[in-house]
């Protein structure tokens, strides 16, 4: 019996790590249910029989592969939706990320189905899905239920852990032909991928000093940097920042960005959006400097400083290079 | 060329927001506003509008609401729209993300624009997937969270951040867009703006008026149900420190951080 499909993303031969953790959820769940764990791997020549098997590895047992162009949402909303029809799946899985968001929303409305979105976790209640989704800046958890099948589920980022299955386990592999819809090739990738900025390593800091819009321009990260090299650590960036040109997309925590979890995350200027939140919440010791009482940052932050970054930046620079000795 | 840009009115960004336990929906009684991100979209459409390079006959905002929303749409004529159209009806009361696409893909198809723009997403709902799924009922290729959008006639070139970096996609209209926040600054309406607003055009329509099978929409009519809401598992809440004396702050901080190791 059909069960749950879930989308592979895949990027330069690899697979993204929120798909292969969405795989891993998609076989938990099948298994549950008593159903079939399928993927579905869109691309051209770059997806190897090979690369597809090895879903195995994460509890597929069969995997769609098929001809079409990666990176925008309607050519696979074209596959899943036929798979779908033709094959009765009855939940379509994403793992967190922007083209999770766009097929899934895609799907809701060629097959008139339920979606819930940034889902933490997914549970089976008499024989069905159910989905928790955190709402209002994550001060209430909702049960989604879905009234009809197919039920569309978009996970939150890191929200499903990647398990192996078993060691070379390998998918069954099926080639499908899809017919792709006359408006999905209205839209046509002109470059992919593109790093703005010069390439930093933020994942191997102990100490990240994170700068956000409340550094008010580009020469506020200044500040970001000499207390990140006074602590001996690095510089990270929110989306807002590097979508206006003031730092290193490289440096961005987040949804679309880096996942981070230093021995210290320090925010200044950072409102806590949960985009940013996904990145960084793992981090094992959290401040946040902010000057509106209300950011959502001190919802889960450790130590919070409610106060101007001009004022308090520059003077913890100065006691931290004190304290070193420096 | 004619632009429909989405409107919603949300609760106030200063409003605690939170659940009705009785209706199981966003409890939306306090004080609202036009959702701050389609401010973006609203000035998307002025500056292609006002950009010369294709002729823009009219800018439409839409929106899908209860009565209380005209005031979105009065906002968002002030900001630039020629005119706007209101969905409202009470059989359109508690629609899911399904269900509201749905109604107002409706909407879109009367009117027929060659580029409807959306906010990146709904302040209060957060479903970011609006744009998508209208873009799939009008059969019309879409983008979300474009931050770069330039107009060419009968097409669009467009820049936005996906889980690799920055991809540059060109996109042939008609086209659904949703513009993220780094898209541009929103201008703020003059004074003779907010008056003039309530003098230009606004058209109320029903489902009727719209085509929309009743059975498709509202609580009965979506797929998704809310079966339970509940806390968050309890956190230890942080420590917080008001910054008055910023030496003795900058001190705090400092102990705090030598309690647990993370100046060695
Ligand atoms: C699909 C999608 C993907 C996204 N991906 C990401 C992602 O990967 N990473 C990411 O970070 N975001 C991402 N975002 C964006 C995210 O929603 C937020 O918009 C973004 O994180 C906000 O960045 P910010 O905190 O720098 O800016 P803001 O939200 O504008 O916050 C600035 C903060 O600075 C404070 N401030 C201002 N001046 C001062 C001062 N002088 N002293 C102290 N504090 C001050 C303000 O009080 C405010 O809280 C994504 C959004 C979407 C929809
Ligand atoms: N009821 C509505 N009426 C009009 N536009 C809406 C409505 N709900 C959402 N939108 C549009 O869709 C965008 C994304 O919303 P969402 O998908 O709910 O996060 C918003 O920024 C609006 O432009």
């Amino acid at each position: 019996m059909s069960g749950i499909l879930t989308y592979a993303l895949h990027y330069q031969g690899a697979f993204n790590k929120n798909s292969l953790g969405a795989v891993s959820e998609g076989a938990r769940l099948a298994q549950q249910l008593g159903v079939e764990s399928a993927a579905v791997v869109v691309g051209g020549d770059d997806v190897t029989e090979e690369m597809c098997a090895s879903l195995g590895q994460y509890g597929a047992q069969k995997v769609f592969r098929a001809n079409a162009p990666e990176g925008l949402g309607a050519p696979v909303v074209d596959v899943m939706a036929t798979l779908i029809q033709e094959r009765g799946y009855r939940y379509a899985l994403f793992g967190g990320g922007l083209l999770g968001f766009e097929i899934g929303a895609g799907l809701t409305a060629r097959l008139r189905a339920g979606v819930t979105m940034e889902v933490t976790r997914v549970k089976v209640q008499d024989g069905k899905l159910v989905a928790e989704r955190p709402i209002l800046q994550d001060s209430a958890i909702v049960d989604s239920g879905y009234v009809n099948e197919p039920g569309i589920i978009i996970g939150r980022l890191n929200a499903f852990e990647i398990s192996p299955a078993a060691d070379g386990a390998s998918a069954e592999v099926e080639t499908l032909d899809v017919q792709l819809s006359e408006w999905s090739t209205k839209a046509r990738m002109v470059q992919r991928g593109e790093q703005r900025g010069e390439q930093v390593n933020i994942e191997d800091a102990d100490v990240l000093v994170a700068g956000g819009r409340g550094l008010g321009k580009a020469e506020g990260f200044e500040m970001a940097e000499e207390l990140a090299e006074a602590l001996g650590g690095a510089v990270a960036a929110t989306r807002a920042v590097v979508d206006a040109g003031w730092y290193s997309y490289s440096a961005q925590i987040g949804q679309t960005g880096k996942t981070v979890a230093p021995k210290l995350y320090l925010a200044a200027g950072i409102s806590g959006a949960i985009q940013h939140k996904v990145g960084m919440q793992a981090s094992e010791n959290i401040v946040a400097i902010n000057k509106d009482p209300n950011a959502p940052i001190f919802e889960f932050s450790d130590l919070g400083v409610v106060g101007d970054l001009n004022k308090i930046l520059p003077k913890l620079t100065a006691a931290v290079k004190a304290a070193k000795g420096g | 060329m004619k632009i429909c840009v989405l409107v919603k009115e949300v609760p106030d960004a200063a409003v605690e927001k939170r659940m009705d336990p009785n209706t199981k929906r966003i409890d939306r009684s306090g004080e609202k506003n036009l959702n701050p991100f389609d401010t973006h979209a609203i000035e998307a459409a002025m500056q292609v509008k006002e950009g010369g390079i294709v002729d823009v006959d009219e800018v439409v905002a839409v929106t899908m609401g209860p009565e209380t929303a005209v005031r979105a749409l009065h906002k968002a004529v002030s900001l630039g729209a020629d005119r706007s159209v209101h969905l409202t009806d009470p059989s359109l009361a508690g629609s899911d993300c399904c269900a509201t696409g749905y109604a107002l893909a409706r909407v879109l198809e009367q009117e027929a624009p060659d580029l409807v723009l959306l906010g990146q997403q709904s302040d209060d709902g957060e479903c970011y997937t609006m744009g998508a799924i209208i873009a799939d009922h009008l059969r019309m290729p879409s983008l979300t969270q474009v931050i770069k959008m330039d107009v060419q006639e009968g097409s669009l070139r467009c820049e936005r951040q996906a889980e690799y970096g920055y991809d540059t996609v060109e996109i042939d209209l008609p086209a659904v867009i949703s513009v993220g926040d780094a898209i541009n600054e929103p201008r703020y309406p003059s004074l003779k703006a907010i008056m003039g607003a309530k003098k230009k055009p606004l058209e109320s329509k029903s489902t009727a008026d719209a085509a929309i099978e009743t059975d498709r929409v509202g609580e009965p009519g979506s797929q998704t149900a809310v079966l339970a809401i509940n806390p968050p598992p309890a956190k230890q809440a942080g420590e917080i420190i008001e910054d008055e004396d910023t030496d003795e702050t900058i001190q705090k901080i400092m102990s705090w951080m030598d309690e647990r190791k993370l100046l060695a």
